[in-house]
C-alpha cells in the first residue's frame, strides 16, 4: 500500500467522521425545533423519567450546552438517554436489541443478492441475446422499478396470506425468509444488470482474446480473467447496496413485523418517542456512512488503476 | 488549349442561365430540421417510450377528469347521513356491492352508481380514493421536481458562473448534503415538520395543502436540489470551454446567437431529462413516507397511504392493496421508461 493510498483512506475516514458529526448536529437541533423540545414536548412523560432527563441534560441550560452534553454522552459511552415511551428502557438498549435482528437480516440479504446477482449477470452476458438473457433482463427491470414496500406487501399477500407457505410474522426463523427475499430482490436485480453490462464490456477486451489464443480453458477465461475484472463496478455498488438494505429494512420490518431496528424506528416516529428517534437516526446514519466508507476503500484497494485525484 | 492564369479572358459558358434540370441539384431534398424536431422524431420512433407516454397521459387525464363527474367524493362516508345513525352496511363493501339504502333504491327501480372497487373501512368509495390518490401522488411528484429544478438551476448557475471562492463554498455544502443518508434525513425531517408546522398553519391559505405535503416540499427543497445543482454547474463549466463556442465566437457570432444555438440546446435537454426522471423518484419518496405514516394528512389519500391502510385488512381485502400497488408501479415504471426515451432522443452527446 502506497502512502498515497493511505492518505486517501485517511481523508475518507475524516470525511466520514465529519458527516456523522453533521448528522448528529442536524438531528439534535432539528429535534429542538419541536415546541418544548424532544424531552418536554410530550405531556405524558412520567415524572421519574423527567427527573432523570433534568439531571442528565440540564434542560434549563442554554441549547448549546445541552448539545455538548448530548454529544459527549454519545461519544464517551453510547448514551442516547432514556426512552420516553418504554418505561425504564435506555435508547441504546432498544437499538442494540433491534440491531441484532436487523444485521442478521441485512447480511443474509446482501450475501444472497451478491451471489445470485453475479451468477445471473454472468449467465446473461455469456448467453447474450438468447431467451435466457431476455428473460433475466425483463425480470430484473421489473424488480428494479418496483418500490420495496410494494414488493414486500405483494410477496406477503401471495406467499403468507394466499398460499400460506411461510408465516406472516417475522419474529421466527421461518418468518425471516420473506423479509430476506424482499430485501435482496432489488440489489440482486441491480447487481445482475451491473454484472451483465460490465461482463459484456470485459469480454470484448483484447486480453480475453489473448487468453483464448494462448489456449486458456473456458472456465479459466471466465473465472480468471473476465469475472475478476467485471466485478470492479459491482464493488462500487457495495456501499449503496447496504444503504438501501438499511432503509429498505424500515418498511420490510413494518410489513412482516420483524422485531428489528427498523420497526423500532417506525414505531418511535408514530409514538413520538423523540430520544429514540434521535438515537436510531444517528446509529443508522453512522452505519450507512461506515458502509459507504468501506465500499470506497475496498474499491480503491481492489483496483490499483483507479486514482482519485 | 492551355489557359494563362493571368488572362482576363472570360469563359462565356459560365454565364449561361441554368436549365431547370441543373437547378434541381440545388433544391434541398428535405426541409432543414431543428434540434427539437429531430428529437421529437426520434422519440416517436421509440415504441416503449411512446407507449409509456400514452399510459401517463391517460392516467393524468383520468385523475383530473374522473373526480369532476364522479357521484362520490374521496372523503364522503357513504354510511353517514346528517340526522341519522351511521349505517355500517356501507363499510367494507366488496366491488359492485351496495349499502342497504342503496339496495332499497335499486329494488325500487332507481339506478345507483356502482362502487367499482367497493368501499373502505370507513364507507368511502374506494375507486375515487384511488383516482384522487393518483392525482395527489402525481402532483406531489411534479411540484417537488419543479422546486428541485428551480433551486438547482439558480444555485448551480451561480456556482458555475461566478466560480472562485463562492463556487468552492457552495460545492462544499453540496458535498455535505450529498453525503448525508437522504432517506433517514427525510424521515427525520418529516417527523419533525409534521409537528412543528401543524399548529402554525391553522387559518392560513396553506392549510388546505396540509402540513405533511408542505413538509415534503420543504424536504425536497432542502435535500434533493444538490444533484441538480451539480449537473447545472457542470454543464455551465464544460460548455464555456467547448470548442464550438470558441469557433462560433471566432466566426463572429453574437452572444444571443451562441446562447440560442449552442448553450441552450446542449444544456436544456440534459436538465429537462433529469427533471423528468426526478418526478418518479419524488413520487416514490412520497409513497414511501406515506407508507411509514408520514405522508399526506388524513382523510386525503395518496397511493402510498392507501397501500399502507390496506395492510391492516390484507387477509380479507387483498385487492385494496393490489390496486394502489399496481397504480404506483405503473406510474413509476412508465415515467422512468419515458425519461429514458427522452434521454435517448434529446441528449446530443448520445447521437453520434
Amino acid at each position: 500500500m502506497s502512502s498515497k493510498t493511505l492518505f486517501y483512506i485517511l481523508k475518507r475516514v475524516v470525511l466520514a467522521l465529519v458527516t456523522v458529526l453533521i448528522v448528529i448536529s442536524i438531528t439534535f437541533f432539528a429535534m429542538h425545533a419541536i415546541p418544548g423540545g424532544p424531552f418536554l414536548g410530550e405531556k405524558a412523560v412520567s415524572p421519574a423519567v423527567l427527573e432523570a432527563l433534568e439531571a442528565k441534560y440540564g434542560l434549563d441550560k442554554p441549547l448549546f450546552e445541552q448539545y455538548t452534553t448530548y454529544l459527549k454522552g454519545i461519544v464517551l459511552d453510547f448514551d442516547f438517554g432514556p426512552s420516553l415511551k418504554q418505561r425504564g428502557m435506555m435508547v441504546i438498549d432498544i437499538i442494540m436489541d433491534g440491531l441484532k435482528t436487523s444485521i442478521r437480516l441485512g447480511v443474509i440479504a446482501a450475501a444472497i443478492a451478491l451471489a445470485f446477482g453475479l451468477v445471473l449477470g454472468s449467465i446473461a452476458s455469456l448467453r447474450r441475446n438468447t431467451l435466457i438473457d431476455r428473460f433475466i433482463m425483463v425480470v430484473t427491470t421489473a424488480f428494479v422499478s418496483m418500490p420495496s414496500f410494494i414488493m414486500g406487501t405483494l410477496l406477503l399477500l401471495v406467499f403468507a396470506v394466499k398460499l400460506a407457505i411461510v408465516p406472516a410474522n417475522g419474529s421466527t426463523p421461518a418468518g425471516m425468509i420473506m423479509p430476506i427475499i424482499t430485501l435482496s430482490l432489488y440489489p440482486m436485480a441491480y447487481i445482475t444488470r451491473l454484472t451483465r453490462s460490465s461482463m459484456l464490456d470485459v469480454l470484448g477486451q483484447d486480453y480475453i482474446r489473448t487468453a483464448r489464443a494462448k489456449g486458456v480453458s473456458y472456465p479459466g477465461i471466465i473465472g480468471g480473467h473476465a469475472l475478476k475484472n467485471a466485478i470492479i463496478p459491482v464493488i462500487t455498488y457495495f456501499g449503496p447496496m447496504l444503504a438501501y438494505i438499511v432503509t429498505g429494512s424500515l418498511v420490510v420490518e413494518r410489513i412482516f413485523a420483524v422485531p428489528g431496528i427498523g420497526r423500532a424506528f417506525v414505531n418511535s416516529i408514530t409514538g413520538r418517542d423523540y430520544p429514540l428517534i434521535m438515537g436510531t437516526t444517528i446509529i443508522l446514519a453512522s452505519l450507512i456512512v461506515l458502509m459507504n466508507l468501506l465500499g470506497d476503500i475496498m474499491y480503491k484497494l481492489v483496483d490499483p488503476r483507479i486514482s482519485f485525484e | 488549349m492551355k489557359k494563362n492564369p493571368l488572362s482576363m479572358h472570360i469563359d462565356v459558358d459560365a454565364f449561361i442561365p441554368a436549365t431547370a434540370e441543373e437547378k434541381k441539384y440545388l433544391v434541398q431534398m428535405r426541409e432543414s430540421s431543428t434540434f427539437f424536431r429531430d428529437g421529437a422524431r426520434r422519440l416517436r420512433k421509440n415504441k416503449v417510450a411512446m407507449f409509456s407516454l400514452i399510459v401517463i397521459v391517460l392516467i393524468i387525464l383520468s385523475s383530473i377528469i374522473l373526480p369532476m363527474f364522479w357521484p362520490y367524493s374521496y372523503e364522503e362516508q357513504l354510511g353517514v347521513r346528517p340526522g341519522k345513525r351511521v349505517d355500517p352496511s356501507f363499510n367494507n363493501l366488496s366491488p359492485f356491492e351496495y349499502g342497504t339504502t342503496e339496495q332499497a333504491r335499486i329494488d325500487a327501480g332507481e339506478s345507483v352508481f356502482p362502487h367499482i372497487f367497493g368501499t373502505d373501512s370507513a364507507g368511502r368509495d374506494y375507486f375515487i380514493r384511488v383516482v384522487y390518490g393518483t392525482r395527489i401522488s402525481l402532483s406531489v411528484g411534479f411540484f417537488a421536481s419543479i422546486i428541485v429544478l428551480i433551486i438547482g438551476l439558480v444555485v448551480g448557475s451561480i456556482a458555475g458562473y461566478f466560480g472562485g471562492k463562492l463556487d468552492l463554498i457552495i460545492m462544499r455544502i453540496v458535498d455535505i448534503i450529498y453525503s448525508l443518508p437522504d432517506t433517514l434525513m427525510v424521515i427525520l425531517l418529516a417527523a419533525i415538520l409534521r409537528v412543528t408546522l401543524g399548529n402554525r398553519l391553522e387559518g392560513t391559505a396553506l392549510e388546505s395543502i396540509g402540513s405533511n405535503i408542505l413538509s415534503l416540499f420543504i424536504i425536497f427543497a432542502l435535500l434533493y436540489w444538490v444533484s441538480m445543482a451539480r449537473l447545472v454547474r457542470g454543464q455551465i463549466l464544460s460548455l464555456k470551454e467547448e470548442e464550438y463556442v470558441l469557433s462560433a465566437k471566432a466566426t463572429g457570432a453574437k452572444g444571443g446567437w451562441i446562447i440560442r444555438k449552442h448553450l441552450l440546446p446542449n444544456s436544456i435537454s440534459v436538465i429537462i431529462i433529469s427533471t423528468a426522471l426526478q418526478i418518479p423518484s419524488a413520487i416514490f419518496t412520497e409513497s414511501y413516507l406515506s407508507f411509514l405514516g408520514l405522508g399526506v394528512n388524513a382523510p386525503m389519500p395518496s397511493l402510498g397511504s392507501l397501500a399502507s391502510d390496506a395492510l391492516n385488512g390484507i387477509n380479507s381485502y387483498a385487492y385494496r392493496l393490489v390496486i394502489p400497488a399496481i397504480a404506483i408501479s405503473l406510474i413509476v415504471l412508465s415515467l422512468n421508461l419515458l425519461g429514458d426515451g427522452l434521454r435517448d432522443a434529446f441528449d446530443p452527446k448520445l447521437n453520434r
